[in-house]
């Protein structure tokens, strides 16, 4: 059947807060490494946005192998934060992104409040960067190694810190691991946050029965890809019944009904993370299924259909 | 340097031993950009599980548009690759990685152990597209037994290098180890290219080192996506810092690796 909406007459066009995206398709932290990686397999420009991989201060070496593990559908990996740090990302990273028409969102970690603060004023200044993501799941060195992203009040503290250097909108992307994510949004919405992803991976581990070993030298890691999308959609769809601030749905989504669904939960874009690995067309394919799933519904914007989860009867 | 996401076409399926298979796909994309030593990502089955693409290093590349992968049933994903039929479609990702760097004349050593074998046809086609006498590539092959190299031996004689085998049983060839093999030709040779077990390759590259042979060393690795994205395939590298097999490699010089690990 010819579609009844021509493409172009689709409005994609979606805001996270002050930023606005040509459409809600983004790709993940540490999935889609600086964008130049995949240059030759997916047409930048045509992203809503790109979230480069996570920048500290100083480059970091990463754990030691083996760092990934391939799991019932999904995969565990404990790459430890292996960066560039934010001089060399400024200087040898940015040049490449900046002729890229798509957005692009630079995702920040740190081992302490004064290290978040310090990268969001380096990197505010700098052409290019439309907004800032916050990873919080990493341990707070200063204070036992407690994640920031598991104790309101912490996660907060980062928050506030970072919205202090910067006037550019600023992401924070939350971690499962906790006993209600929800307090999590609500804690950094206040503290000013102009929006949050979730959810970052899940805490797990694989053994080989056989050596008696864990799969990773880092014994634990983060789960990700199609095995964890339940628990991310429900998690999403409770922050977004909950909050105000805009949501970005993130969690094994790898075609464009994934996308849909947590569209369709209250996410107002979502992000592509370990289906890049496998597909690395992933995120073209998801925007033409996006487009296609419009024009079935008769609907020619997309925010007709974000947070349209009909409940009851 | 060009990569491609391709859904190239089963030509054949042949199995050269137990476990052992060689696969020819029709991808003119990748057979056109690939250079030895470079490798694809294939996905092998159409479900989430297993979910990740299996790193194969390219067995051979034609003119004619196919490419082969050399492969052993280890796993899920292999076993899915050894039911592939002909006409029944393989989707690939490559050619990915950085090749062989050779010097401009031989005589060159190439060192296969088990499935590391895979990449040394590729680059021994191609060395001998120049006239080339058999001694300039001089081929040692190692297995546990004869049965998985008696077919790749008998190519690489046919392609027209001087070929040395050993097996674990003594079935074929020296009953050793394939390094043991190497001694005698060091002294002539420019340069030494080797892929197998981490441990048959230390050994080459300490046996080079000594005599300052070049040596150039491809590596395998656990990988999510082949791209320098996912940086999950590092690898320690002799200067301290990590590696990745699927961006700096997987061919590295002998020398960036940290061999004792």
């Amino acid at each position: 059947m010819e579609p009844l909406i021509p493409p172009t007459d689709l409005d994609l066009q979606v805001a996270i807060g002050p930023l606005r995206l040509a459409n809600p398709v983004m790709t993940a932290s540490g999935t889609f490494g600086y964008g130049a990686e995949f240059a030759n397999l997916v047409d930048l420009n045509r992203l809503g946005a790109m979230v480069v991989k996570g920048i500290s201060l100083e480059p970091r070496p990463g754990n030691p192998p083996p760092r990934i593990v391939e799991t019932s559908c999904g995969m565990l990996n404990a790459i430890g934060l292996e960066n560039v740090g934010v001089k060399r990302f400024i200087n040898q990273k940015m040049p490449f992104l900046r002729t890229c028409l798509s957005r692009v969102i630079v995702n920040i970690l740190g081992d302490s409040i004064e290290e978040y603060a310090f990268l969001a004023h380096e990197l505010s200044g700098v052409a290019g960067i439309d907004a800032l993501e916050i990873n919080i799941s990493c341990p707070n060195v200063k204070k036992g190694g407690v994640a920031f992203g598991t104790v309101p009040e912490m996660a907060a503290a980062v928050t506030q810190a970072v919205k202090r250097e910067t006037d550019l909108p600023v992401i924070v992307k939350l971690s499962p691991n906790v006993t209600d994510i929800v307090a999590m949004a609500q804690a950094v919405e206040q503290s000013g946050a102009d929006a949050v992803s979730l959810i970052n991976t899940l805490i797990g581990m694989a053994i080989d029965a056989r050596t008696r070993r864990p799969r990773l030298a880092n014994i634990i890691g983060g789960l990700s890809g199609p095995a964890i999308k339940p628990i991310a959609l429900r998690m999403v769809w409770q922050v977004a019944s909950t909050v105000s601030i805009p949501v970005i749905g993130i969690g094994g989504i790898g075609t464009a009904e994934d996308a849909i669904e947590f569209l369709l939960a209250g996410a107002t874009a979502v992000q592509i993370g370990t289906a890049n690995f496998y597909n690395p067309g992933a995120t073209e394919q998801i925007l033409t299924g996006i487009e296609h799933y419009l024009r079935q519904q008769g609907e020619t914007s997309i925010r007709a259909i974000i947070g349209s989860l009909r409940l009851g009867v | 340097m060009s990569e491609y996401q391709e859904n190239s076409v089963v030509e054949s399926i042949e199995r050269l031993a137990d476990a052992l298979y060689r696969l020819t796909l029709h991808a003119p994309c990748i057979a056109a950009a690939a250079k030895p030593g470079q490798f694809i990502m294939a996905a092998c089955g159409h479900s989430l599980d297993p979910l990740l693409r299996r790193p194969f290093s390219i067995h051979q590349a034609a003119t004619s548009g196919t490419i082969q992968l050399l492969f052993k049933v280890i796993g899920r994903g292999t076993n899915l690759l050894s039911e592939l039929r002909p006409g029944q479609s393989l989707s690939l990702l490559g050619p990915l990685g950085h090749g062989f760097q050779l010097p401009p004349s031989g005589p060159l050593c190439l060192i296969g152990g088990g499935i590391g074998i895979a990449p040394l046809f590729f680059l021994a086609t191609k060395w001998l597209q120049q006239p080339r006498p058999p001694e300039s590539c001089v081929v040692l092959l190692g297995s546990r037994t004869a049965e998985e190299i008696r077919q790749l031996a008998t190519d690489f004689s046919e392609l027209g290098c001087l070929v040395g085998t050993a097996t674990d049983d003594g079935s074929l060839g020296h009953h050793g180890l394939v390094s043991d093999l190497l001694p005698p030709f060091l002294s002539d040779l420019k340069q030494v290219c080797t892929c197998g077990p981490t441990a048959m390759m230390a050994a080459i590259a300490g046996l080079c080192r000594d005599t300052a042979v070049p040596c150039e060393t491809s590596l395998e690795s656990h990988m999510a996506c082949g791209l320098g994205a996912c940086l999950g395939c590092a690898i320690p590298g002799a200067d301290g810092h990590y590696k990745h097999v699927c961006k700096h490699g997987p061919v590295f010089n002998a020398e960036e690796v940290a061999w004792s690990r």
